[in-house]
């Protein structure tokens, strides 16, 4: 479905001076859910420059792991897809067999769940090595080698042991880690981290995001990040894009995202995390629930009926996506509301 | 172990049990001079308490004596010999019947849903409920009477007329398990490819060939592994069934002729030696499910 | 809760049209099995020598077996042996298998192990082999064999429904009830049997498949069902020889009907198991 009140071709901010790695423009994807067609994804237009780490932050049903899985090409059977996904300049959305192969072996995905990701029966060393062994012909030998160093890289010790050890026998955290070195051994241009440490507790969530984030500057590594913690994009990407209801809302550069928030359900995302450094007397919840792609309303703005600031603009149409300040947003009152929106509470 | 010591403990005590004087047993019938009785007694320890006589078969059987068939006033172990090989080559053939056709169609049809998916359910529903002996006479019609490709009786002399004649028997015996073993092939396969770790490798480029076999079948091995080790097991005892139909001069059927003569030491004899094949095959299928799934270790299965 | 015909009803309803057509064969054989020989155009029983493997003419539709006897009268009158003696083990080793599996799982702990181990070690008879050892020890009957197949479904009954009756046994409402001073006896009758009901069915309908090839196949071996009493089993051994002669009719009719009962069982039983699965989610 796309948005006739869009602007022209909106250009991401900041990184015009290379030619985009990933560019994704006017993405659509419908599901096949009990045999209708349903939207998942609307209009989602951005790029990725080579070495830059984008964020893309939403609740539950906003989209951002489904556009993940469309730019890796892991849709379900059944999805329909418009528009166009281009990685180095090519179209990669139709392509098939040895092409889509090749494509995979320069991107390289990171998954939620990292236990369910692994085979139970297959050892770590093979795991680890498969791509490299099948996809690019490295001997078994020095593919094991490769993987020791790396495996020394995301700090796991007693490599060798661990090689030869079955999923099993590890612990979440590790196998993260695993499952991080096993995605850079490839040595891809791309990373799709899917919430990446997500399923881990807190004390090793820090450790595997900073060895993530430290392998991926040192080797120069675009990366597109799923999470749907806010702060947590910020930190770690240059730019951040925040989707609703299967659209994009807003795209930031990290720094200002807080500081100045250009669209009301970033503010209100940001406003609703309790600061531990703060007391507060009621946690600020953004009232109602997360809509999915299907269920937003296609005639106007599908946050509307939870924001704060709804005014009858809002209702009249759909907004588009207009570039302000720098980012882009997608709300109607985005001038009248700039440099309002930091630390809003949604009442 | 246990249980095959605790299974040769129920098939001495079934018999002991037996109602009937078990010297005119082994009489034949015939009246016994005293003398003649009490030789017999001695040999075979019948005056002794129930748990003697058991240690002294078992003991024996070990030994390989399983006493004497009246019926045929020959050692027992001597005539289970000359007919375990008609037996095993026939739970053989029908094996590897089962293994090829049940788990190939399984696979295939697990990988691709459509046409051939539906017509592989169809066809295993119907064939899942023919018991061995229906399919006996049914092939008997068809390929041997009609078509004349197989003979329809007897073992056949010589490797090739062996095979030749075993293998109506041998199709009989597969039918039924060969359904069960496709269908749970097919859902494990299913079950298997849905999995996230075969995401992973799709992810990353890795060939389909190598997914299929790699990860798919491979972790799928493990519960295809167990149901065919089970329905290998069953048809030990459903050999005896087929041997029958076919005429072939197996334990099987001759352990059904010995249960209607009453021929005491045959049947015990060879319920052993059935009970021992049973047991050593799942005790295999035991050693293989642990070589196949590493989170398990030997003695402590998830079933 | 709905009373529990118009559930079981639903039950049905809920298998689909498979499920409903298995239904409705099965109904028809039952009341072949219990009217069978009511039915019977002519006497199941009465030998015709010089009418023997004569082909289907006149009002005998599938002809005459190799004793001259009509073979349509025979299956009818021979579907009582060869359902209601299946009936018979799995009204025995249901029930029995239940309460073993049961009791286990309630008691838990040494009662569980011990209960599980000798069950595992039962597990290495193979039915029809223990039904031989049976008709050796007390002579070829029905009697017998039906006995020595219940005694070795019960362990498998057991088997299975001990899973389901533990996960039920660790649901918060048996806690509960428990802790209101329940008696074991009345909590597993009232609320733990029942909520495991659907999957007892299901086990059941597919045992019976089993119990009906496994005493057919021991009829056909002469070990259970005598001749001349009219059996399928025992009519595809008696009428084997005609298959060489060229008169195979009577012996495929009582397979064909065989193979057909079982498919019902088969089709609905499966129906059931996958009702029972979705119901305990």
């Amino acid at each position: 479905m796309s948005d006739p009140a869009q602007p022209g071709a909106s250009r991401s901010t900041g990184t015009a001076s290379r030619a985009p790695l990933l560019e994704v423009a006017g993405l659509n994807v419908l599901l096949k859910v009990n045999g209708t067609r349903r939207p998942a994804l609307r209009d989602v237009s951005f790029t990725v420059a080579p070495g830059e780490a984008v964020g893309l932050v939403g609740e539950s049903g906003a989209g951002k792991t489904m556009t993940a899985r469309a730019v890796g090409r892991l849709l379900p059977a059944g999805a329909h897809v418009q528009g166009s996904i281009r990685f180095a300049s090519t179209d990669i959305a139709a392509i098939t067999g040895a092409d889509l192969r090749r494509y995979r072996t320069q991107v390289a995905m990171i998954f939620q769940d990292p236990r369910a990701h692994t085979n139970p029966v297959r050892r770590i060393e093979d795991f680890m090595t498969e791509a490299l062994r099948t996809n690019h012909g490295v001997r078994a030998a020095q593919a094991r080698d490769r993987a020791l160093d790396m495996l020394a890289q995301v700090g796991i010790e007693d490599g060798a042991r661990r090689l030869r050890q079955y999923p099993h026998q590890m612990s979440g955290g590790m196998l993260q880690r695993i499952m991080i070195a096993a995605a850079l051994l490839i040595k891809p241009r791309l990373l799709l981290a899917d919430e990446p440490t997500t399923a881990l507790d807190v004390t090793t969530q820090a450790e595997v995001m900073a060895i993530l984030d430290g392998l991926r500057r040192e080797y120069g590594l675009a990366m597109l990040f799923i999470t749907h913690d806010l702060d947590l994009a910020a930190a770690i990407c240059d730019r951040t894009i925040v989707m609703y209801a299967g659209q994009i809302v807003e795209v930031r550069s990290s720094a200002l995202l807080h500081a100045n928030p250009l669209h009301p359900y970033t503010a209100a995302l940001a406003a609703a995390r309790p600061d531990i450094a703060k007391t507060v007397h009621r946690l600020r919840a953004i009232p109602g629930h997360p809509l999915s792609a299907f269920e937003a309303p296609p005639a106007e703005c599908a946050f509307a009926p939870r924001c704060a600031h709804t005014r009858d603009v809002c209702r009249a149409t759909a907004p588009g996506l207009a570039e302000l300040d720098g980012g882009l947003s997608r709300c109607a009152r985005a001038h009248q509301l700039r440099g309002q929106l930091q630390a809003v509470p949604n009442a | 172990m246990a249980s095959l010591f605790i299974a040769s403990f129920v098939i001495f005590a079934a018999l002991y049990l037996a109602p009937g004087n078990p010297v005119a047993a082994l009489s034949g019938g015939r009246p016994l001079p005293p003398g003649s009785i009490r030789v017999l007694d001695q040999r075979y320890h019948l005056n002794e308490p129930f748990l003697a006589q058991y240690w002294y078969w078992l003991d024996n059987a070990l030994h390989g004596n399983l006493g004497i068939s009246i019926t045929l006033r020959e050692n027992v172990s001597t005539l289970i010999a000359s007919r375990i090989w008609t037996t095993a080559g026939l739970v053989l053939y029908a094996s590897v019947i089962i293994v090829v056709l049940g788990v190939g169609a399984g696979i295939a049809s697990g990988l691709r849903p459509g046409r051939l998916d539906t017509s592989t359910l169809v066809v295993t529903a119907i064939s899942a409920a023919i018991p061995a002996f229906v399919a006996a006479i049914g092939l008997i019609v068809v390929f041997a009477v009609k078509l004349r490709w197989f003979p329809a009786l007897g073992n056949g002399t010589g490797f090739l007329s062996n095979i030749r004649h075993f293998t109506l028997p041998a199709v009989a015996l597969a039918v039924a398990s060969l359904a069960i073993v496709a269908r749970v092939t097919r859902a494990a396969v299913r079950e298997e490819s849905d999995r996230e770790h075969v995401q992973t490798a799709v992810s990353r480029g890795i060939p389909a060939r190598h997914v299929i076999w790699r990860h798919i079948v491979r972790n799928a091995a493990i519960p295809i592994t167990t149901i065919t080790g089970i329905t290998i097991a069953s048809l030990i005892a459903v050999a005896a069934v087929v041997e029958t139909a076919f005429s072939l001069n197996g334990l099987g059927a001759y352990l059904v002729q010995a249960a209607q003569s009453k021929d005491i030491a045959v049947v015990q004899g060879i319920s052993l030696v059935l009970v021992t094949a049973f047991v050593v095959v799942n005790l295999l299928m035991d050693v293989l499910y642990a070589a196949l799934d590493p989170r398990v270790t030997l003695g402590s299965q998830p079933r | 809760m709905a009373p529990a015909p118009s559930r079981g009803l639903a039950l049905l309803r809920a298998t689909g049209p498979a499920g409903i057509a298995s239904a409705i064969v099965l109904v028809v054989a039952a009341f072949a099995a219990v009217f069978g020989p009511l039915l019977a155009p002519y006497d199941p029983n009465l030998p015709n020598l010089s009418l023997a493997w004569v082909g289907p003419v006149g009002g005998h539709l599938l002809g005459y077996d190799f004793e001259g006897r009509d073979v349509l009268s025979r299956l009818l009158a021979g579907a009582q042996t060869t359902m209601l003696g299946p009936l018979a083990a799995v009204v025995i080793s249901v029930p029995a298998g239940t309460l073993l599996a049961v009791t286990a799982a309630w008691r838990r702990g040494a009662s569980d192990a011990v209960i599980s181990s000798s069950l595992n070690i039962l597990f290495t008879f193979p039915a029809i082999l223990l039904a031989l050892l049976a008709a050796a020890v007390f002579g070829a009957s029905l009697v017998a064999a039906v006995l020595a197949l219940s005694a070795a479904y019960t362990p498998y009954v057991a088997r299975v429904l001990r899973g389901a009756a533990l996960k039920e046994r660790t649901q918060a409402y048996v806690a509960a009830l428990e802790v209101q001073g329940a008696p074991a006896t009345s909590v597993c009758l009232r609320h733990l049997i029942p909520n495991i009901a659907p999957l007892i069915v299901a086990q059941a309908t597919i045992l019976f498949g089993y119990a009906m090839v496994d005493l057919a196949a021991i009829s056909f071996l002469g070990l259970g069902v005598q001749p001349p009493t009219a059996n399928w089993g025992v009519m595809i051994s008696e009428n084997q020889a005609g298959l060489l002669q060229g008169y195979p009719l009577p012996a495929l009719a009582a397979g064909a009907c065989i193979v057909l009962v079982v498919i019902a069982v088969n089709v609905l039983g499966e129906r059931l198991f996958e009702q029972a699965r979705v119901a305990r989610r």
